[in-house]
């Protein structure tokens, strides 16, 4: 076989693209597209959207609808939580399953009215729309809103700046959404997001997104933010990234994301992987994913090893340094003995041990809003 | 006092038996803001081209290269404290280490600043 067959596809452009390169991002190929990493830098925008709002291009991401009688039943054939019972304008976090229980994916799932509304990992979507398309029936219709930019604004102020567009989106509360007309431009905004701070995501068409981006970072409180930052930030909030954290290789219990199979669904199954999953459910998983603050400044990265004394007992999927507490931060799988909040480990670092210490997540307390108290 | 550069963006200032390294502008600039700088410990013999120290900025951990053979007579403690100078000060306070010269030949493959300039002008 000739290298020529294997050749990659050179990255595509997103809607902003041009946007992204006028506000001085730094673009990277990232899940087949040209993606801004950062603008002014990482620490100044993750610590920007700790105390006021960045706004991220995550158009890379997969918008799907499902739609048919009967889809929410199909969902729930393919999807561990309950999406029958959700009511519209509400969400949830979910995850796609393999029938050994691995995670294909995690996204979230909306009842928007006349269907079901999907976001999935942009590295993901074409293997999640074969999935859905293999399982689902062939009355149930799945649209891949590719036309659609998608926009989150991220942060204690991000209310603020978005209520003066769209007056009426203050209202949402955290995990729900709903349309809203902007000057014309039909919007679907989600009070969600990825960084643990309050804020929005935003579908909107994308011939009308340079004119949103624009209008939003007009807004003195409003600055982009990118890929780095958008990291940093998910890490302190404790949130999983496919592709790193979450795999085919994981399965939701090890995961620990429990909270995702609704207990109703746990005991009457009917979804793709229930059997193992609630083997593992009822077994215990062999090593779950935690949390561990290290002592120092040198960051452990994704891939290394975490020892208890002499004995490997987990490895690093995610680490940085968290601009937020100003020491490093990891997610880890680790044997389940040793995942006891306060639990001392090691890890290796280029032939160096770092003192880790098991810590709840998320590492830095999440901001949503949940109404008026 | 001659300054020389290496293409992997580290800088070397001669000052008779002794060399001082760092990493240049262009090279922290790509890098972000750094966090952590793990640097060599006194006595290390270093190779040309050799793993010499490794710069940990937030988002990823880059290795920095011995630009000429030598031992490491110093490393620079105040990125200990404060590495964030290496972004505010590459080319000077931000230093890494020094070391003596084992083989002065070896600066000859390496370019001048001008050399340096139309390197990263080429990137």
């Amino acid at each position: 076989m000739s290298d020529e067959t294997i050749e990659e596809q050179a990255p595509e452009k997103l809607p902003l693209d041009g946007w992204h390169r006028a506000q001085g991002g730094r673009m990277v190929p990232f899940a087949g597209y040209e993606m801004p990493i950062q603008y002014e830098g990482i620490v100044a925008e993750h610590d920007w959207t700790r105390q006021h709002a960045s706004l991220f291009d995550v158009s890379h991401m997969g918008q799907l609808g499902v739609s048919g009688e009967a889809a929410g039943e199909e969902l729930e054939k393919l999807l561990p939580g309950a999406i029958t019972s959700l009511k519209e304008g509400r969400m949830r976090y979910s995850l796609l399953l393999e029938e050994n229980g691995g995670i294909l994916d995690d996204l979230m799932v909306t009842n928007a009215g006349p269907q079901y509304g999907l976001v999935v990992n942009g590295a993901c979507k074409w293997d999640d729309i074969a999935h859905l398309r293999d399982h689902l029936p062939d009355e149930i219709t799945l649209t891949h809103y590719d036309e659609n930019a998608l926009l989150a604004l991220q942060g204690p102020e991000a209310v603020g700046a978005l209520s003066v567009l769209v007056p009426e989106a203050a209202e949402l509360v955290f995990m729900t959404s709903d349309y809203f007309d902007w000057d014309g431009v039909p919007l679907w905004i989600s009070r969600a997001g990825y960084t643990g701070e309050d804020g929005f995501e935003i579908a909107v068409p994308a011939e009308h997104v340079e004119k949103l981006a624009d209008a939003l970072v007009a807004d003195d409180r409003v600055k982009p933010a990118g890929l780095g930052a958008r990291d940093s930030l998910r890490l302190e909030a404790g949130l999983p990234l496919y592709g790193h954290d979450l795999s085919t290789e994981t399965d939701p219990v090890s995961a620990d994301l429990i909270f995702a199979l609704t207990k109703k669904r746990r005991e009457a199954g009917g979804w793709l992987g229930h059997e193992h999953v609630m083997q593992l459910f009822d077994d215990g998983p062999a090593r779950k994913r935690i949390g561990l603050k290290i002592d120092g400044r040198m960051p452990a990265r994704e891939g290394a090893e975490v020892f208890a004394g002499d004995t490997m007992v987990g490895t690093v999927t995610s680490g940085g340094f968290s601009p937020t507490l100003g020491h490093p931060i990891a997610m880890a799988y680790v044997d389940t003995a040793h995942t006891e909040e306060g639990s001392e480990l090691e890890i290796e670092v280029r032939g160096k041990r770092l003192s880790a210490t098991v810590t709840s997540m998320p590492f830095v307390p999440h901001n949503y809003y949940r109404g008026s108290k | 006092m001659p300054r020389y550069f290496t293409d992997e963006h580290e800088w070397i200032d001669v000052e008779g038996e002794s060399a001082t390294v760092g990493i240049t502008d262009y090279a922290q600039e790509q890098l972000g803001d750094i966090v952590f700088v793990e640097l060599p410990s006194v006595g290390t013999m270093l190779d040309k081209g050799g793993d010499a120290a490794v710069v940990e900025s937030v988002k990823a951990a880059s290795d920095v290269y011995s630009p000429i053979n030598g031992e490491v007579t110093e490393a620079n403690g105040a990125l200990e404290d404060d590495p964030a100078l290496v972004n505010t000060s590459p080319e000077d306070e931000g230093w890494f280490f020094r070391m003596t010269i084992g083989d002065a030949s070896q600066l000859e493959g390496l370019m001048d600043e001008a050399g340096y300039k139309a390197f990263v002008d080429s990137l």
